[in-house]
Formats: structure tokens, sequence, C-alpha cells
């Protein structure tokens, strides 16, 4: 083996031996050894001038003089710098670099607050089918009935699990949802003749929270937590005011907590006239427990790529539905699909209390057909066993890992948890444990959010045994190298392409793209 | 169940090591009175057996573009996809990877992102790009935000000749973040250079053109940008990113922002979604510019790696006073859009937009000649143009169906005063023989 550093590892090996052991593992790493420490050439340092990997068919119209067409000051004169590169060196590079990431096919990817499910492969080959890739977004309504059908299916089972009236389908992603929720709430205050200007949110919250209150032109006040992670309700009461327009709310929370007191929370917001919205990043671990809409929430988004598993695909695309209360669904976003009295479908534009559209046509589709896939496929038992492994994978990895690691919040914890690694002495931050468990063929968890020094764990529902205890031995196993040999955590990873990267010098000596030397 | 793996044993292990009685008891915090207990009214999961002729049928219901012979364009095109696109994109360690937060265990990815970068920047002209966003609409409305921060103005001007969700997106935006979207008026199916100056103020932020816009017409750049300029605003242009394989880029005007939408780059149709939002900049804007941008760095070994840099303006990190609430990209589209742009290259771009404008230019003229058709502008296009027609729309795109053909978008489902007319898109797929289907399909009517 030729892997070169003693503590090399095989990154997709899930047995539970010590890194220093894997050097004989079979599988990729063998057959190609040295290819993960090689610098891996720029798309541009490959190639040669007058190569391309593509050929038209030859133009089978007259041509018009692009001159006479055009004005001459808007002609290209110099080609495009694009790279000029062969098929199959196309092919090679892409390859080489697929095989350098962490991936859910791969590794383990306890990324807490990400829920890194598998994702099914019928999903892809259904969002492949000629009927849903192959559509364009203005063809007529009477040609994609089956699209549409699919797409009011989904709308209503969504709006069922949340425990809401309607479902908009039209958000990008979580936080375009969140924009989108924020729209709405605005509208219904506008619409009682009130402009109410502040958020809050727990101090827990996610970052787009109060990212999305100021791109809303809205202000967000932060509520305290108390030590057990749950909402300090006295501090909400002193905050909670005639101008609150909602609170923000992420339950079961990101430390893990589902917060108990929810539907008090639920009262004492709308005492005020303020409007509940859920954060729905955590809906895996609830789902088919409990409906948002039994415990108060008004507005909430979906994150499909989380609970629903499309995928990441290296940090998108997503989506984001969106669910409302019935006094909240005529501001909707338009158009809404629908299905008329003779069974069509269709959409309808007419909605004039709507806050308008929020992108281009009329959603994520490509990944709303892979969501719908999914929840087809489990249906209601299914769901709800998808909160339950999600949940029971999680406290069973805090309980093996709270006699070498402090559990912060108490159990039980909801689908994530979070543990602090205290190891001051030895010199060992939680940033190393990530960095080391990268040797261990696991991606790391979250690491430093939402309180300081922790990582967060998510194991999701779909992991075996296997691999949870196999995640639990290299945890014990770090623990143990903190003692006996901190070094080779604090300078880990070893197997990798590179060694920790200077990221400070990435931000001051700015290199975001390749220029060709002159 | 499907997609879960642990048998009854295990689980009964699992609870023993947990100290637990029963799953159930893991649901404690849950109060009773809120609990659904199962009760979910979704229908009961299928077999992947079941769940294909099920989904198969759905799909068959839809009359899709390979089966038709579109037309069809507005923001959204039938480009040819090479083979090696859907190969390398559809590579599941791409597919199921996330953000690359962990540098070392993403370089892939990484470098992939920077690629991308680069190869937005080497086509729009300009410095720097990040690593996508959204989709076009939610681009542009980032870039007026991003104005507006840049300039500490409030008013934005938008051509009428850019997309319409586009504008739609712009205004929704706007109402929510206390700016004034101004529309220019283009009757004549592109921006006029002193109409634009006759509405400049110094409270106008930006200014943002569509080139080539929504009716295909292109836009003088060289004549827009410098009135802009002039105000001191920023110029933001919107490109169809094919066509800088034939005309000059927005870099090449002097463009301040450049946003698209990247469907082009090899990107399904998809029935609208999801497709990928470009944004390049001038550098100078780098750190007001949103979503998430890749560097080149060394390891404590003088090796060449990538990781997310810039972060301190991101949500995560900066909270309320971050660019934009963006939590993600576009990864995946950006990787499909990456692997196009390399598999096409220079040539193959230059190609593919030479195609488009003298397909688009034999099928115009052809239609043109027909009687009761006409070109609605005396302007200047690329691969898409605007028919006015004296014949009813309606019967026209009925009957030009019956016959296989979608021969362009409706332009009344935008406004009723362009009831008379439609939009034809007119890419290196179609064929003379489709093209003369459509000119006899119109002529049929």
């Amino acid at each position: 083996m030729a892997i070169g550093s003693e503590f090399a590892t095989k990154k997709s090996d899930r047995s539970s031996a010590k890194p220093a052991q894997l050097e004989q593992a079979t599988g990729r790493g063998s057959m190609i050894p040295d290819l993960q420490k090689v610098n891996h050439p720029l798309l541009f340092e490959n190639g040669a001038p007058g190569l391309c990997a593509v050929n038209l068919p030859t133009l089978d119209v007259p041509t018009t003089d692009k001159k006479a067409a055009l004005p001459a000051e808007l002609i290209r004169t110099a080609p495009t710098p694009l790279p000029e590169v062969g098929e199959l060196d196309v092919v090679r590079h892409y390859k080489r670099l697929s095989h350098r990431c962490f991936s859910v096919d791969e590794n383990f990817y306890p990324l807490g607050s990400c829920t890194m499910k598998y994702n099914p492969r019928v999903n892809e080959r259904v969002a492949a089918m000629p009927g849903f890739a192959h559509v364009h977004p203005y063809q007529f309504e009477s040609d994609v009935q089956g699209m549409l059908e699919l797409l009011y299916r989904l709308r209503c089972d969504l709006a069922e699990i949340a425990g809401l009236a309607e479902v908009t389908l039209q958000p990008a992603a979580g936080a375009h949802g969140e924009m989108t929720g924020l729209m709405i709430i605005d509208a219904y205050h506008v619409s009682r003749g009130e402009k109410r200007t502040k958020v809050l949110a727990p101090d827990s919250a996610h970052g787009t929270n109060p990212a999305t209150c100021a791109c809303c032109g809205k202000s967000t006040v932060s509520v305290a937590s108390m030590p057990d992670g749950r909402v300090d309700l006295d501090d909400l009461r002193s905050k909670v005011d005639e101008n609150t327009a909602a609170m923000m709310i992420t339950n079961p929370n990101t430390v893990g907590v589902f917060d108990d007191q929810i539907a008090e929370i639920a009262e004492i917001i709308h005492a005020k006239g303020a409007l509940l919205y859920l954060d729905g990043a955590n809906m895996n671990a609830i789902l088919g427990i409990t409906k948002p809409g039994d415990f108060g929430v008004d507005v909430m988004h979906y994150n499909t790529h989380k609970t629903f598993s499309t995928p990441h695909g290296g940090g998108g695309p997503g989506a984001g539905p969106v669910a409302v209360a019935e006094h909240l669904v005529k501001f909707l976003p338009k158009p809404q699909v629908v299905k008329h009295e003779d069974g069509t479908f269709g959409w309808d534009y007419h909605r004039p209390d709507s806050i308008g559209i929020v992108r281009s046509f009329y959603g994520q589709i490509g990944v709303l057909v892979r969501a719908y896939t999914y929840i087809r496929s489990l249906g209601r038992d299914g769901l709800r066993d998808v909160a339950e492994k999600a949940v029971l994978n999680a406290n069973y990895l805090a309980a093996r890992l709270k006699h070498r690691y402090k559990m912060p919040f108490p159990p039980p914890y909801a689908h994530e948890f979070i543990l602090v690694p205290e190891f001051e002495s030895a010199g060992v931050t939680q940033h190393d444990i990530a960095k080391r468990l990268i040797d261990y063929g696991i991606h790391p968890p979250t690491m430093s959010w939402p309180i300081h020094h922790c990582l967060m764990i998510e194991p999701t529902e779909t992991e075996s045994l296997a691999t949870l205890d196999h995640f639990v031995e290299a945890m014990l196993d770090i623990a143990d190298e903190v003692e006996n040999n901190p070094s080779i955590v604090k300078t880990a990873p070893h197997g990798m392409p590179v060694k920790r990267l200077d990221e400070v010098a990435a931000n001051r000596r700015l290199n975001v793209r390749w220029q060709a030397e002159s | 169940m499907r997609f879960t793996q642990l048998t009854e044993p295990q689980v009964k292990d699992m609870l023993a090591t947990i100290g637990a009685s029963s799953v159930e008891s893991l649901f404690a915090s849950v109060p009773e009175a809120i609990r659904c207990n199962g009760n979910l009214n979704v229908p009961r999961g299928v077999s992947e057996l079941e769940l294909l002729k099920d989904l198969n049928t759905l799909s068959g219901k839809n009359k899709h573009c390979e089966e038709l012979v579109s037309f069809l364009g507005g923001g959204a095109y039938d480009h040819f996809i090479p083979t090696v696109v859907d190969a390398m994109a559809g590579q599941s360690e791409l597919l199921t990877a996330y953000t690359p937060y962990q540098a070392e265990a993403s370089q892939g990815i990484l470098q992939l992102f920077y690629e991308f970068q680069t190869m937005i920047c080497q086509l729009t002209g300009m410095d720097v790009a990040n690593a996508s966003l959204y989709e076009g609409a939610t681009a542009a409305a980032e870039a007026m935000t991003m104005a507006a921060n840049i300039k500490r103005r409030h008013r934005i001007i938008v051509a009428e000749s850019v997309h319409p969700d586009t504008v739609a997106v712009l205004k929704s935006y706007a109402h929510a973040r206390d700016l004034d979207v101004v529309v220019l008026p283009t009757p004549d199916g592109r921006v006029s250079a002193s109409k634009l100056a006759s509405m400049m103020d110094d409270d106008t932020a930006g200014v943002i053109v569509q080139s080539p816009n929504f009716f295909g017409c292109v836009e003088r750049l060289d004549h827009i940008i410098p009135r802009v300029h002039e105000h001191g605003a920023l110029a933001i242009v919107s490109v169809d990113p094919i066509s800088c394989g034939l005309l000059k880029s927005p870099g090449d005007f002097d463009a301040d922002i450049v946003v698209g939408e990247g469907q082009s780059l090899g990107i399904p149709l998809q029935y609208g979604g999801p497709y990928l939002g470009l944004m390049a900049c001038r550098k100078e804007f780098l750190r007001k510019m949103p979503g998430r941008v890749v560097g080149m760095t060394q390891d404590e070994d003088g090796r060449r790696g990538f990781c997310l840099t810039l972060q301190t303006r991101e949500q995560h990190i900066k909270r309320e006073r971050a660019t934009s609430n963006i939590c993600t990209n576009q990864g995946l589209l950006a990787i499909r859009a990456s692997i196009y742009m390399a598999t096409m290259g220079k040539q193959g771009l230059e190609d593919v937009a030479s195609q488009c404008f003298h397909k688009a230019h034999y099928a115009a003229e052809k239609i043109a000649a027909l009687e009761g058709y006409s070109l609605r502008y005396d302007t200047a296009y690329f691969k898409e143009f605007v028919i006015q027609t004296t014949r009813d729309v309606a019967k026209v795109m009925a009957s030009c169906r019956e016959r296989g053909v979608l021969a362009g978008v409706a332009l009344s489902r935008f406004d009723e005063d362009w009831a008379d007319c439609f939009l034809v898109a007119v890419t290196e797929k179609r064929t003379k023989k489709e093209i003369d289907l459509l000119v006899d399909a119109l002529e049929a009517v």
C-alpha cells in the first residue's frame, strides 16, 4: 500500500478498526492508492487549444449575416475563454473530483441540523421520467395533467403532515420559505391595519431566522432559553408586545429538545395578536407523532432535503414549501395548483390577496417530484417510523457516549443531540475531534453551534446499528487518543487529499477564480 | 419499513442501552394533548414496483418536449444536453454530499465550485462570481438588494423588457425590503437609453436590464450602461449564458453586477425548476455579494486546496447583519452547468450560440413572410422573437398543438396588452424540417 501516511485510512471502510489498522483495506483506495494525495489539476490546466467534447449536427438552415442582423458593437470579437478539453478527460476530471468528497452514499454523515439521510435511488429514477424531466413550464395545462396531479397530491399531503390548511410549493429553499412565510405574516397584519416590525426568536435559532427578518425589514429580538434548552417563558412574556409580528421557533429545537411548553408559547404569542412561525428544519423528529397545526403553529416551512430525502447535492437544490393555517390561505403566493370540479388540475392565478410571486415559474419541481415519491414510498406508517427510528438512533448514540463526553442537555433527545468534548487540558478542541473523525471515514458533526465548543450529532433514521456502533467506537477511540497521543488528533485528518487548510489566508489573499498566466 | 434498517431485537437492545422502556417513551416531552398518534391522512406506503407503476402513469399523462416539437422559451429553453452531463452529474458522491463545510473531506466539490465560478466569470466577462443562487429571478432580486446596500439608495429601475416573472419577484422583494421598483416602459421592445436617462435620479441605486431580453431582443448595453454610470448607479445585467457564445459579455460593457438564469447550461426543463441562479460582479463588490464563494488556499504542507471563503458575510455567522438570508446554493445544478461548460468548451458554446442565431433568424423570416404574421419588434434579436398576428393567438396555439407543435408562449398570460403576440424560441435542437413544420402549421390556421 502506498497511501503514504501510517495514519491513512479508507474513507469507505465501515469496520470499527482504528485508522492505523485500516491500511490493508480493500476497495477503491487500494486500486488507485495515491490519487487522493496528488494535486488534481484544474480543468483549465487540462486540454489543448482546439479540443472540444461535443459535436453538433451540421447547420441545416440558410445562414444569416450576423453583421447585418446585429449591431457590430455587440458581436463578440474573440471567443469566450472557456476550457478546451476532450470528452475522456472531461469524464476523468469529474470522476476524480467525485472521489474527493464525503457523501451519504459512502460515509456516515451525522451533520446535525442537516438530516443527512439516505436518498432512495428510486427518487432519482422517477425525477428522470420524461414526463417530469422534459416538460416546459409554459405548456398547455391539458398537456401536463400528470405533473399537476402530482403537485396537487403533494401539497395536500404536506398540509396534512403539517396539520395546516394549505401549502404553497413555490419557495426554492428553506430560507426562501422563511422569507415567504414572513411576507405572508406581514400581509396578514397589514390586512388588519397593523404594521408590526418585531419578530421574536429563541437564542438557539438558526442563523437564517434573523437574516430572513432583516431581509423583510423586521428586527429580531432574541428570547432566552433555560438551562434545559426550553424557552424561558418569563423572558418571552416580557418581550412579546403589540408590535410583535411573529415568533419564529424550531421544535424540536436546535439543541435536540422538544419544547413541551409549545402550546403555551403559542397562547402567549396569539394573545398579543402575533403569529407563531415554525422553522420546519427538524420535522424529521415529529412526523406522524404530532402536527404543528395542532400545537398552535400558524405558518411553517419544510426543508424537503432534510425531511423528505431529496439529495443535498453539494448544497442544493432544496425546496421550501410553506404551510399556513386557514386565516392565512388567501395570502399564499400565486399561482396555486388546484383541482377543478371536473377532476382536472390547473393553476389558479386569481388570488387577489396573494403576496405575489417569490420566484420564476412554479417551484423546484424536480425536487418536489422526489419528495412526493418519498412520501408515497413511506406512507403514513413509514413516516412515523422515520421519526421513531431517528429519535431512537440519536438517543442510543447519546447513551453510549455520555460517559466520555459531556451532555449539556438532559435526555430524552429528539432526532439530534449536542455533546461537548472536555479535553482542554490536552489542548484538544471540538474542531480537532471533528477532523479526526474524517480519518475514521465519518463526516464530522456540526461544530460550535448552537452553543460554544459543541458537536451536534444527528444520525438520522436510515443508519444500521453497525454504523452507529462504528461511530461510537470511533468517538471512544478518539477520546483514548486524546489521552495517549493527542497530537494525532490535533493534526488530523491524515488520509485526505489535503491537510488542514489555511482559511485565514483564503480570506486575506482572496483567490476565487483561476486566471490564465499572462 | 422502507429505508430504515433496525430489527426488532436490535431495537430492544438499543432501548436497554438507553434505559428506556419503549420507543414511545422517548417522546415523553411531546404532550399527550398534541399527539396525533400516527393519525395521518396520507395514503399507505407502497412497494417500489407499485410506486413506479403509479408514477409512470402520472408521467405518461404529460406530453413532453421530446415527443412534441417545442418552440417554447421565455426563460426556459430546450437546449441539447450532452450525455456526459447526466452521467457525471449523476454520480452519487456528488449527489449525496452537502455544503462543503469540512474542506478536507470535500475537495472535489470545492474545486468544482471554484471552476464553476471561474467559468461564469469567463462567460460574463466579470471579475468574480459566486457558487450560484436559486434561479434567475431571485438572483436579480438579490442583485437589487446588493446594489441598494452598496449605494445606500432606495430606488431601482427595471426595464419592462426584463422577464415579467423577474419584475414581479423584484416587486415582492422590494416590498419586503422597503425599496422602490420603477418600471421603465419599452414600447419598442428594448430600452431607450435617453428615456432611461430621464428617469434616473440621485436615489437610484441600480438599473436592471436583460439582454437578450424577454422579447428576445438584444439591448444596446453600449448605450445603456454609460447612462447608468453617469448617475452614479450600478448597472445590473441579466444575461442568457448561451448568448455569450456570440455576443459580447456584459463585462465588456462595464456592467457592475451580472445575473442570469443558468438553465440553458445543461439543466433539464423540469417544468420550471430547479434551475440555476447566476451572479457575478466587479471584484470591489465581492464582500457585498450574497451566496457561497469558494477560494483557493494551501494546507500546512503547502499543497493547493480549496475552502469556503468570506463566510463572515453569511447568515450562519452574521445572522441579521448577513448580506442575504440565503443558506444554500444550487450545488448540483452548478455542477451540471460546470460539466456542460467543460464539455462544450470554447468552440462548442460558440457553435451552439451560432446555430441558435441562424435557426431563429431562418424561422423568423419564414413566419414573418406568412400572411397575418409579422415580427413585433424591428430590432436585433438572438434566439427568440415576438410574432404579432391578426389571428386569434389561442386558436393559433391550439391549431399548431394539434399538429404536435408547441408554437410559442402566448404573451397574454403576462399582459392583456400583448394579447395578439406570442414568443417563439429556436434552439440548436430544432431542425429545418421542424421549423418548416411550424411555418406550415401557422399558415394552416
